[in-house]
Formats: C-alpha cells, sequence, structure tokens
C-alpha cells in the first residue's frame, strides 16, 4: 500500500519531510510494546503506535520500518521528529485510535 | 575488511538516549557495507541488550568487533545480575516496573529476541556483581 493511500484512509497529518507518496508499504504492525515490534520481521513495514517517545523511532529504525502513524491524536515533539528525519522515517499523525486505524488498513489490503 | 572495533558507554541514569549506542553501531555497520538483512539482525539483538542494561542494570559498556566473518558483541554491566537465566529467557517473563511498561518495554520479549536474531549467545551473570551477555551474528554465511 501506498503511503498516500495510508494518509487518506487514517485522514493523517503529515509531520516530517521524509513522506514521499509513492513510498510502498508492504505490511503494518500496531503495538505500544516495542519488543513486541522487534519480534515482528517483516519488510518495508508500518509501524502504528500510541506510544511517544525516541524509542519508538530508534525500534523503527532497527527494524528499518518506513513509516510510523502515532495515533489517538498523539504528536510527537521535535526532539522525536529529529531522530526520525536522521533516519528517514516518515512520521504521520491521526485521530483515530489504535483498532480502528490497524482495522481500516487491513480492510483496504494491508494484511500482513 | 579487516577486523573494526568499537566501545560504546551506556548510560544508566537516561532513559531518553537508550538505543543511541545501537543506532550508531547501525552506521557503522552500513558504512562497512554490511549486508543489511545482518545488520538487522545484530542490531535488533544489540538494541535489545542496551535497552536492558538501561532498564534493569545501571547502564554499562558495550564492545563490538566486526569482521569479515562476524559482528561480535559483548555487553557489561555492573547491575544486580539475573538470578535465574531460564526463566529470564521465557517469552513474557518481565520484572519491569510500571514506569518501565510506560515507556513501551516490559514486554519480556527482549532476550528470546537477542537469541533469536544471533547465531550465538551466552549470558554470564552473577548476583550483585553484573551480567555479561556475549552475542555473536555471522556475516559471511546466511
Ligand atoms: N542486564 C540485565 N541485568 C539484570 N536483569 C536483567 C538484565 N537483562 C534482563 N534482565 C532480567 O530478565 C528479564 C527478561 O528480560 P527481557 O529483555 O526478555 O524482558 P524485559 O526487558 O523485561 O521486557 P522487554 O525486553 O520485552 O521490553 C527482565 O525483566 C529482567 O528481570
Ligand atoms: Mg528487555
Amino acid at each position: 500500500m501506498k503511503l498516500k493511500k495510508v494518509v487518506e484512509l487514517l485522514d493523517a497529518n503529515i509531520l516530517n519531510d521524509c513522506y514521499s507518496q509513492d513510498t510502498e508499504v508492504l505490511s503494518a504492525c500496531g503495538c505500544d510494546l516495542m519488543s513486541d515490534v522487534l519480534a515482528f520481521v517483516k519488510d518495508q513495514a508500518l509501524l502504528l503506535t500510541g506510544l511517544v517517545n525516541p524509542q519508538v523511532v530508534r525500534t523503527a529504525e532497527m527494524m528499518d520500518m518506513k513509516a510510523i502513524v502515532f495515533v489517538r491524536g498523539k504528536t510527537p515533539g521535535e526532539e522525536i521528529i529529529e531522530l526520525a528525519n536522521e533516519a528517514g522515517i516518515a512520521v504521520l499523525s491521526t485521530e483515530h485510535p489504535l483498532y480502528h486505524s490497524c482495522g481500516v488498513l487491513y480492510s483496504e489490503g494491508l494484511y500482513k | 575488511m579487516n577486523s573494526f572495533k568499537v566501545q560504546y558507554t551506556i548510560d544508566g541514569e537516561d532513559f531518553s538516549v537508550a538505543g543511541e549506542a545501537s543506532r550508531k553501531l547501525k552506521k557503522v555497520l552500513q558504512s562497512l557495507g554490511v549486508d543489511p538483512q545482518i545488520i538487522r539482525k545484530a542490531t535488533v539483538a544489540m538494541y535489545e541488550g542496551e535497552i536492558n542494561m538501561v532498564i534493569h542494570a545501571d547502564g554499562g559498556v558495550i564492545d563490538a568487533e566486526i569482521t569479515p566473518e562476524k559482528i561480535h558483541l559483548f555487553l557489561r554491566d555492573k547491575g544486580p545480575g539475573i538470578p535465574d537465566i531460564a526463566l529470564a529467557m521465557t517469552e513474557g517473563f518481565s520484572t519491569a516496573s510500571d514506569n518501565v511498561r510506560e515507556l513501551g518495554f516490559g514486554a519480556g520479549m527482549g532476550l528470546p529476541n537477542m537469541e533469536k536474531y544471533t547465531d550465538y549467545m551466552n549470558i554470564i551473570t552473577e548476583i550483585g556483581v553484573g551480567t555479561t551477555i556475549e552475542m555473536i551474528v555471522n556475516t559471511s554465511l546466511s
């Protein structure tokens, strides 16, 4: 699924310059526990989380993830955006809660 | 590429920088041209260990040695030690406080992940003295 579609489906805001509408995500992980994310081996993945701290970005970076969606209207601070910029990871935010966000992406074809 | 060594000091007081050493190692491995899948395995394993050093011990030192054949990691801390290694290795076992859980850790998946992503892992621990974890990820044979 293209990031452009993720943004549309989740009415998401784009929070940094690493976003490219054509970036393709092949899988997604919705989780607030970082070690569960780290147990998940998928390529070109998207992380959806309600947790907001620098470890979210570092976790996504270790897993070579393409984008992070902060759910439930959580807005990350400057430090988090800066880390994501360095890692080349797109940062999005949505008002929708985690369950809803995952459900929408899943039903639109992001199954893995 | 000959052997390449780096050492990182892990600050046990400041959670906000936990994981920085693993990010740095990732950059080093990328600059050495190591295969991305291998980099992911090694840096995820180190990241879990680094976070553990911050949340369960009082920080410590990580030594990494990179040779054409393998990435060799030594994580040493002077924390409380691990009373029962087999129990600690069980998926879901965690002694993390509620504070740590609020930060997104404490699933009890760190040590199992470290074992899963590495080709060799050995834990030496002594109560009240500290813990040393050695991990190897092979680079040549995958
Ligand atoms: N370096 C360490 N020093 C002392 N105890 C440790 C150390 N590393 C792990 N432990 C103990 O082993 C348990 C399991 O560790 P593990 O990394 O698997 O889970 P966790 O850190 O509690 O949660 P997660 O890694 O999923 O965030 C910890 O809860 C802790 O009791
Ligand atoms: Mg852990």
